[in-house]
């Protein structure tokens, strides 16, 4: 096992029925790197995410996460890995305190760990008056924010983003982007699918999906040289022109 | 464990703090404890009766004043033809018409036997069955009547000398709401088990948190106990309530322990919230859930003899409700509330719904999938 690899990924393949979802994919994922994973809607991002956290099934291939099997050691993954879904995942009845509270918890973290690292996740948040307030008050470029300090809150070695910053506004993006920096520099490995393809710029490494396979994979500098573009937007049109499926599920 | 209690305060907290849920949890108990009993009552009264008196003699009118003062029926119309009468029946005025015949008196008295004519409107068939039998046992009452006026008591009695003197065991006065009350408690009890559970569990399947809940390491066992825990203890809450209703409303007061109702009603709960947390393996939507639970609980209040004597029943819907936790229940409340029942009597029902429980638990732990 390579230590420095947080995710290796090899033939991974989901069918559903007659329709591969996610055709053979393999790619590595560097430990401590924003690894961009892009693609249209239904390209199987989202898919192939889902196989990583142990929340889909693969119909066949390898891939291990964090240096564990995703056949039979997906408790093991869940310990080391925060999730933050495409659907908005906190819980609307309860405060931001309680989410917090909650997600720790189950994460196992002891009171103290909670209560030391709560305070300093709303200071950065500058969210203070808004700690006992219900998170369905708040607005959706907020509760995105959270739900990140949420996924990452128990240190996990590798956070999950599908596509975190759907339907937020560009400032609220921009700030999004600059907390998964922060979490990057502290050592967690960023696994990030997104549409928006100004984002993948901000990426260490991205891989364009297209009809289930991997079509392209490296910086994005050396992609834009590769496909003769000024920026990632081009070379994704180049890429997805030909994709039969944009809008399939 | 302590998993399992950052789940449970977590639950508790959501279910406090929505209105709709705590007033499904409290309001309805109440509500139903209060109206359903008066309406489910199956002594007849308010039978609305016509009558046509061709005789018009002090007999015939006794007759009617007998009738009348049974306290079951309404005198609705006098006609002078039967004609007449059945207009009201068609109209829906009256259940049952009575015709008297021109010599009723007199044939009563010389030939020493008369005819009278009674019409039933069986639509309503239970209204149409017992109402024609209250009249029938009314006139036979007031028949003797006339017979030991008039005829001179001979040397061979021609009447029957058997008399039957029905003695109530349970229920002295025959009333129905001791019958019923501990009924509509176990369909209560059903209701927030079977429910609650399974729209809960299927709410978070549909806002997506059950997702965030999988890609942690919570334990299949840990999700499952921290959705049932809380329903298992808003189940007996409830039950409480509805005796308390049931004790001051109704005046029935258990003559059975209540640790006994208790106890059967907690491992009843574990069996019921099973089958909810089956459903919510099925269904991905609350509508999906609400409607297969709803057709179910439909299914098992019919079959479970709540308003029907099971006893009654075609031998092949007897073998059905068999497999209707339900009944059980049911039988287990008038057991032990009406006739003090204790752990013996009631072993049997116990058994068989502790492996309800297990075998339902089992089945949606088993289909509870946390990766698909």
């Amino acid at each position: 096992m390579n230590e420095n690899k947080a995710i290796t990924v090899d033939k991974l393949t989901k069918k559903f029925g007659d329709f591969t979802a996610v055709d053979a994919i393999s790619f590595d994922v560097n430990a401590g790197e924003i690894f961009g994973f892009l693609g249209a809607n239904g390209a199987g991002k989202t898919t192939a995410m889902r196989m990583l956290c142990g929340l889909s099934l693969p119909t066949s291939g390898t891939a291990t996460v964090a240096g564990f099997d995703v056949y039979h050691q997906t408790e093991n993954i869940k310990k080391n890995i925060g999730y933050m879904s495409q659907k908005f995942s906190l819980y609307e009845d309860l405060t931001v305190k309680e989410n917090i509270n909650f997600y720790a918890g189950i994460y196992g973290k002891s009171n103290q760990f909670i209560k030391e690292k709560t305070s300093q996740v709303i200071a950065n948040l500058h969210l203070e008056n808004e700690v006992d307030k219900l998170v369905k008050s708040l607005p959706l470029g907020w509760k995105q924010k959270i739900a990140f300090s949420v996924s990452i809150f128990h240190e996990p070695e590798i956070v999950f983003l599908d596509e975190p910053t759907g339907g937020v506004d560009p400032i609220t993006r921009r700030e999004f982007w600059s907390m998964i920096y922060k979490a990057a520099e502290s050592g967690i490995t960023i696994f990030v699918t997104t549409h928006y393809m100004d984002e993948a710029e901000y990426c260490n490494r991205v891989c364009i999906m297209v009809d289930g396979h991997i079509k392209a994979m490296d910086t994005p500098p050396q992609l834009k040289k590769r496909y003769n573009a000024t920026s990632m937007d081009e070379v994704f049109l180049k890429l997805a022109r030909n994709a039969e499926r944009a809008q399939a599920p | 464990m302590r998993t399992l209690r950052f789940l449970l305060q977590k639950e508790f907290k959501q279910i406090f703090r929505d209105k709709a849920i705590l007033r499904i949890i409290f309001l309805v108990p109440i509500v139903q404890l209060l109206v359903l009993p008066w309406a489910a009552d199956y002594e007849m009264k308010n039978i609305n009766i016509t009558v046509i008196d061709h005789d018009h003699s002090p007999y015939s009118r006794q007759l009617i004043s007998k009738i009348t003062a049974s306290g079951y029926f309404i005198l609705q119309n006098y006609t002078a033809s039967y004609k007449e009468a059945l207009i009201d029946i068609e109209k829906d005025k009256a259940d049952i018409v009575l015709e008297i015949p021109a010599s009723f008196q007199k044939n009563l008295i010389t030939k020493n036997e008369a005819k009278l004519f009674i019409a039933v409107n069986a639509i309503n068939g239970v209204k149409a069955n017992l109402g024609g039998a209250y009249v029938s046992s009314i006139i036979q009452n007031f028949n003797q009547q006339v017979r030991m006026q008039w005829i001179q008591m001979p040397r061979f009695s021609p009447q029957l000398n058997i008399e039957v003197v029905p003695s109530n065991w349970y229920n002295p006065q025959m009333n129905y709401k001791y019958f019923m009350v501990p009924g509509i408690l176990v369909i209560l009890v059903t209701m927030i088990g079977s429910f609650l559970a399974s729209l809960n569990i299927v709410r978070e399947k549909e806002i997506g948190t059950v997702e965030q809940i999988n890609v942690t390491p919570i334990r299949k066992y840990q999700f499952i106990l921290g959705k049932l825990i809380p329903f298992w203890i808003l189940g007996l809450i409830v039950l409480a309530i509805g005796l308390g209703i049931s004790r001051f409303f109704y005046g029935i007061i258990s003559a059975g322990s209540l640790w006994v109702v208790f106890g059967f009603a907690a491992v009843y709960l574990l069996a019921v919230l099973g089958l909810g947390l089956l459903i919510s393996t099925y269904t991905v939507t609350q509508q999906q859930a609400m409607l297969i639970s709803f057709f179910l609980l439909m299914v098992f209040i019919l079959l479970g003899g709540l308003f029907t004597s099971i006893d009654s029943m075609p031998h092949w819907a007897q073998l059905v409700t068999r497999a209707d936790p339900v009944s059980y229940f049911i039988e287990v409340m008038r057991m032990v509330i009406l006739k003090g029942s204790g752990w013996a009597d009631i072993k049997n029902q116990l058994l068989i719904v502790l492996g309800f429980a297990i075998l339902l638990n089992g089945w949606a732990v088993v289909n509870y999938r946390k990766r698909y």
